[in-house]
């Protein structure tokens, strides 16, 4: 593979049962190239948590996946309030979601971090006001 | 255990995926928290759950899991039964409480993350 491969996905804000959709489409991609179950299923719950984030907190954003002979890269931006206190955000069990959320299951403080433990690497790039950007990287050897 | 051995012992009815009760299962969690079925969770292939909403059969679509259980005859909506088959993703519900309904599965062999999982 000397050209990686891209895939965008446009995350909905508007409709918490749809959030994952680009999870679900992003798995079976990654299967259809072949990669170990392992692999797929880092990458894609990392995503699917980004995904539920981004429909939580920020009214949606936007998903970039590019795939390279060695690794995985997903770039997720939203254009939501920003993430004022990240070292506090990526504490497992430290939330902001309403109750609402927490009533469907989310929103117990375990997204960052549980997207930090899937990734080899994780960037967070917050803007109080402006948004987030998150970059994870899955090697894949 | 097999799925159809669960379906008895927990005296399950099967909404959808009826064609995989044959498939083998070797360890199981009981969660209403998805974040943590998802943070905790590996190897699974069984989730038991209270909860009820299209993000509890994505979770389990997350994790390669291959039967949901849903508790205290909590029933699941089409879109979810959709979902669900999209993946052969066994649904059953169960009169039983979430407590139970793992006892009766632990003492009965299917533990919690010690084996590996077809």
């Amino acid at each position: 593979m000397s050209e990686e491969l891209v895939f965008h996905f446009d995350v909905d804000g508007e409709d918490f049962t749809s959030a994952g959709q680009a999870s679900v489409q992003i798995k079976k991609i990654l299967r259809r190239l072949g990669l170990s179950p392992e692999i797929i299923r880092r990458v894609s719950i990392a995503m699917y948590e980004g995904e539920i984030n981004m429909v939580i907190h920020a009214g949606g954003g936007v998903a970039d996946v590019r795939v390279f002979e060695d690794y995985i890269e997903l770039v997720l931006k939203d254009k939501g309030p920003g993430i004022s206190d990240i070292n506090k955000a990526m504490q497992e069990g430290y939330s902001t979601a309403t109750d609402t959320i927490r009533s469907l299951g989310f929103g117990a403080g375990m997204g960052l971090p549980n997207m930090k433990r899937y990734s080899d690497t994780m960037e967070i790039n917050s803007v109080v006001g402006e948004g987030t950007e998150i970059k994870m990287r899955v090697n894949i050897r | 255990m097999k799925i159809s051995t669960m379906k008895d012992l927990l005296d399950a009815e099967v909404l959808c995926c009826e064609e995989n009760l044959g498939r083998h299962v070797y360890s199981a969690c009981g969660c209403d928290l998805m974040s943590d079925v998802l943070a905790y969770v590996k190897d699974q292939a069984v989730l038991l759950t209270g909860l009820v909403n299209p993000q509890v059969i994505r979770t389990a679509e997350m994790m390669d899991m291959v039967c949901i259980v849903f508790v205290r005859s909590k029933l699941p909506t089409e879109e979810m039964l959709n979902l669900a088959k999209d993946s052969g993703i066994v649904i059953m519900q169960t009169k039983k409480r979430l407590y139970e309904a793992c006892g009766i599965l632990y003492s009965n062999g299917l533990v919690g993350n010690k084996a590996k999982n077809e």
